[in-house]
């Protein structure tokens, strides 16, 4: 009972819970949806996606936020093509684009941690500045007719399993474990949960936002250069709104806009959970606007499903609190308000 | 017309799995200030928030001038007249005083639009209440000291005209000094018939400005009484249900002290300049002075989280360098800050977490932070400091305020530190915990490390040290010896008063005083 409820508490078991009912139904619904073809076909969609949450969850975890990743995405998949286009050879052409990524991490985190930009404002202006150097660089063209030693990259099959499929499960399998027992990464969890004391906990908290923001902007550079390699062009459009799909999955996961929780299995689990309701969506030949309605319900019922949980679990003291803001803000209303408004970013999707 | 303003009668408010107020009685008179007194949990805060609205009580009245009246919401409470203080501020920084006293009330003309002369008019006048007619109402609050801040939000709080004002902690950022202030002003207001409901865990301020005073423990009422007919260890001893004997515990012989542990020379930085003291293996040295003297910068900057201009640190005689407070607890350095909650504990993690924060180092395995260890350390910190905690699951911040203490207190003993600077131990802390926070002090010197106490408690100061320096405006104003030291001698050096006549000669202490 005890080990129920504790589980019952944890935001993956709840997401894992719900993934599993919904396959399991649509096992049923639908005679398509077992098919290998189907299941490898959802796998490979969301890889690009999955391979960003994994150091998204990190940031955020830090109580940070990239909303640049869909366009480094773009930027390092041209910038590739290009480097191929002109006949570099391919490993000096991917090294570049995830140098580029990096790079690209790296700007914003200085950015964030040491001139202390707010992270929404310079990773907006980030979305702008790199898809408009896409835009620059590529003229508006996509490019394609790339070699095959690249292609090979993300085309080949392992045991019937692209390789997008199989880097995105290490990376998550790993991520998962760096983050929930490597001294280093579970760092992130008190300076989101409280900046100020980790300073004072000895947490060189400059440096850990900084390499988080890297880290981001590397593994969507890699996002990008497995996702060019796979459709064997580069596209200007490529990473269109992937930030918010990213940010979405990984809150959904367990992680908040504050900082201080979350997991990469969780996050991972909430971008299975969407993709999962997009495919059974289409195999059920529900209209396909309905999809991203869904998603957004999705979201909230995550958010509020977990905000519930909270205050039926911690009796009296906790609950005394939401009151209690009630009567300040009738003391003080302009107060209240101006700081829940001013408190972060607002939710994206 | 009732002899009460307000009172309440077996006031009865049971939360989920807890009796929070168990027949309460209230009394108090027009014009007069009424303390309310009790541990942490004792169902201070419960009883305020049930005669504001904020909770309905399950059983008892709550009359008002001999009226039953029933609150429905916290905006009904001060319709009737009851207006509260809460002890953490809320007001907007980036406002200015006006509007942040006439919050949401602000005088409008047609449209809605912002009567601003009328706005500044109003809070001119209530400025004049509290002897600040200087203070343009137009000033941004964030420009404003602690002080200052904390009459902006009681004047919020008059500004509603109430018949009961009701400040809960409202010195618990102040120094002795504000205090007082803070008190004639209080004085003024109950002389013209304002009813105060005063709590407060510094029971030497309940003698210095209340006239009555009622007693509450684990949601029960004690007693009431005159303040006139109790003193001190009455008030203790129905608090905590026993008898506490002498708080700070046995002093040692300086004998006992090792040597020269920790030594500054010359520090100067943001807000303090030369400064120069050492501390003895086993010693604690007590540092007192206003808010804003430079204490806690100069601890700050020891640690390495703020920038040390110049000047020379040694630890065990070598010079040492802590860039960062990494660097710091690396060399056995610690430091408790003042500000627990925004600073010092990571609210929404459990106890295990904010034990382990500032040392997962010392609680790996190679590269994996080992779970055996943190439930190790988790444990003994519980044990060890009798950390009252309803599974160890729960977020600190379901603490009590003594409780939450006590865990940042065992996050850095647990570092075993070689040098402990605690910044205001026992602020926010009830009697109880409080002895025991001694306790833990004492017992920490007695294994050799240097403990630096900074303190704006006068008798925490006194009882605690065994030597004082006083900051005055970034330096050290003095030494004293505490065998010899009194309030006065400690006041007079901290506001350059007369009182500065009092100091020490050096002698009277062992190691000579470094003031240049």
């Amino acid at each position: 009972m005890g080990l129920i409820r504790r589980l019952a508490r944890q935001r993956e078991f709840m997401i894992a819970v719900v993934v599993a009912i919904l396959f399991v139904a649509m096992c049923f619904a639908s005679p398509y949806f077992l098919s290998s073809g189907n299941l490898l076909a959802l796998m490979l969609g969301l890889s690009v996606e999955a391979i960003i949450a994994v150091a998204m969850t990190n940031l955020m975890v830090a109580g940070g936020f990239d909303m640049s990743v869909g366009s480094v995405v773009a930027f390092t998949g041209a910038a590739t093509a290009l480097l191929l286009a002109s006949e570099v050879p391919v490993w000096v052409s991917v090294a570049v684009g995830l140098a580029l990524g990096t790079g690209v991490g790296l700007f914003n985190g200085l950015i964030v941690s040491e001139i202390g930009i707010n992270p929404f404002v310079t990773t907006l202006s980030s979305l702008s500045l790199f898809r408009g150097l896409t835009l620059i660089l590529t003229r508006g063209r996509n490019i394609s007719g790339l070699p095959d030693g690249f292609k090979a990259l993300g085309q080949t099959t392992v045991f019937g399993v692209q390789t997008p499929i199989i880097i995105a499960v290490v990376l998550i399998a790993a991520g998962d474990l760096m983050l929930r027992r490597f001294r280093f990464f579970r760092q992130s969890y008190y300076i989101g949960g409280n900046e100020r004391a980790a300073r004072l906990s000895g947490i060189p908290v400059d440096r850990m936002k900084t390499l988080a923001y890297l880290f981001t902007g590397l593994f969507a550079g890699l996002a990008g250069v497995v996702q060019t390699s796979r459709l064997g062009a580069a596209s200007v459009t490529a990473g269109t709104g992937l930030e918010l799909r990213v940010i979405t999955a990984v809150i959904i996961g367990g992680a908040s806009l504050q900082g201080g929780e979350g997991t990469v299995l969780g996050a991972f689990l909430g971008s299975l959970l969407m993709a999962l309701i997009t495919n059974a969506l289409t195999l059920l030949g529900v209209d396909v606007y309905w999809q991203t309605f869904v998603i957004g319900a999705t979201l909230l019922a995550a958010v509020l499903v977990d905000r519930l949980g909270k205050t039926r679990t911690s009796e009296g003291r906790r609950r005394t609190r939401p009151a209690l803001g009630v009567s300040r803000g009738e003391a003080g209303g302009v107060g209240s308000s101006a700081t829940a408004s001013g408190q972060g970013p607002p939710q994206g999707p | 017309m009732s002899e009460y303003v307000l009172e309440a009668r077996g006031i009865v408010k049971t939360f989920p799995g807890v009796r929070a107020l168990d027949g309460v009685h209230l009394r108090v008179r027009p014009g007069e200030t009424h303390a309310v007194v009790g541990e942490n949990g004792a169902g201070k805060t419960t009883l305020m928030l049930t005669l504001t609205g904020v909770h309905r009580p399950d059983e008892g009245t709550i009359l008002l001038d001999g009226q039953p009246v029933t609150f429905s919401s916290p905006q009904e409470a001060v319709r009737h007249g009851i207006s509260i203080v809460f002890q953490e501020l809320s007001l907007v920084p980036s406002l200015s005083v006006a509007e942040n006293v006439f919050a949401n009330r602000q005088p409008v003309r047609r449209w809605g639009h912002i009567d601003f002369k009328e706005l500044h008019r109003r809070t001119r006048e209530l400025l004049s209440l509290f002897d600040l007619s200087g203070l343009d109402p137009a000033t941004p609050v964030r420009q404003l000291g602690p002080a200052t801040q904390q009459v902006v939000e009681i004047l919020k709080a008059l500004s509603t005209e109430p018949k009961v004002l009701i400040l809960d902690e409202p010195t618990s950022s102040l120094t002795d000094l504000e205090a007082r202030r803070l008190f004639d002003n209080l004085r003024r207001l109950t002389a013209r018939g304002l009813a105060c409901l005063y709590i407060s865990h510094h029971l030497t301020e309940i003698f210095e400005i209340a006239q009555t005073v009622t007693v509450l423990r684990d949601g029960r009422f004690v007693c009431d009484a005159r303040v006139a007919d109790i003193d001190e260890d009455f008030l203790v001893s129905n608090m905590v249900g026993r008898t506490i004997t002498d708080a700070y515990g046995k002093r040692p012989e300086r004998s006992s002290f090792g040597p020269v542990r920790f030594e500054a020379r010359g520090l100067c930085g943001d807000g303090f300049s030369d400064v120069s003291f050492r501390v003895r293996a086993g010693e604690i040295v007590g540092f007192s002075g206003l808010v804003g003297a430079g204490r806690t910068e100069l601890a700050r900057a020891i640690f390495g989280a703020d920038r040390l201009r110049s000047g020379e640190l040694h630890l065990d005689g070598k010079p040492i360098a802590p860039h960062s407070p990494h660097d710091a607890i690396q060399l056995g350095i610690g430091y408790l800050t003042e500000d627990r909650k925004t600073q010092g504990l990571y609210l929404d993690f459990p106890v295990r977490a904010n034990v382990a924060a500032n040392r997962l180092e010392q609680l790996s395995r190679g590269p994996l932070v080992s779970d055996a260890l943190v439930d190790a350390a988790a444990e003994k910190a519980i044990r060890d400091y009798r950390i009252a905690s309803a599974g160890g699951d729960r977020p600190v911040r379901t603490l009590s305020g003594g409780n939450q203490q006590k865990v940042l207190i065992g996050a850095w003993i647990g570092i075993t530190p070689r040098l402990l600077i605690a910044d205001e131990p026992t602020r926010g802390v009830d009697v109880g915990a409080r002895s025991e926070i001694y306790g833990f002090l004492r017992a920490l010197a007695a294994q050799g490390t240097a403990i630096v106490v900074i303190s704006s408690d006068l008798p925490e100061i006194l009882g605690l040290s065994d030597r004082i320096y006083v900051m005055k405006s970034g330096v050290v104003a003095g030494e004293l010896d505490t065998a010899a030291a009194t309030e006065e001698a400690v006041i007079g050096l901290a506001t350059g008063a007369s009182g500065a006549a009092a100091i020490l000669p050096s002698g009277a202490t062992e190691t000579p005083a470094e003031v240049h």
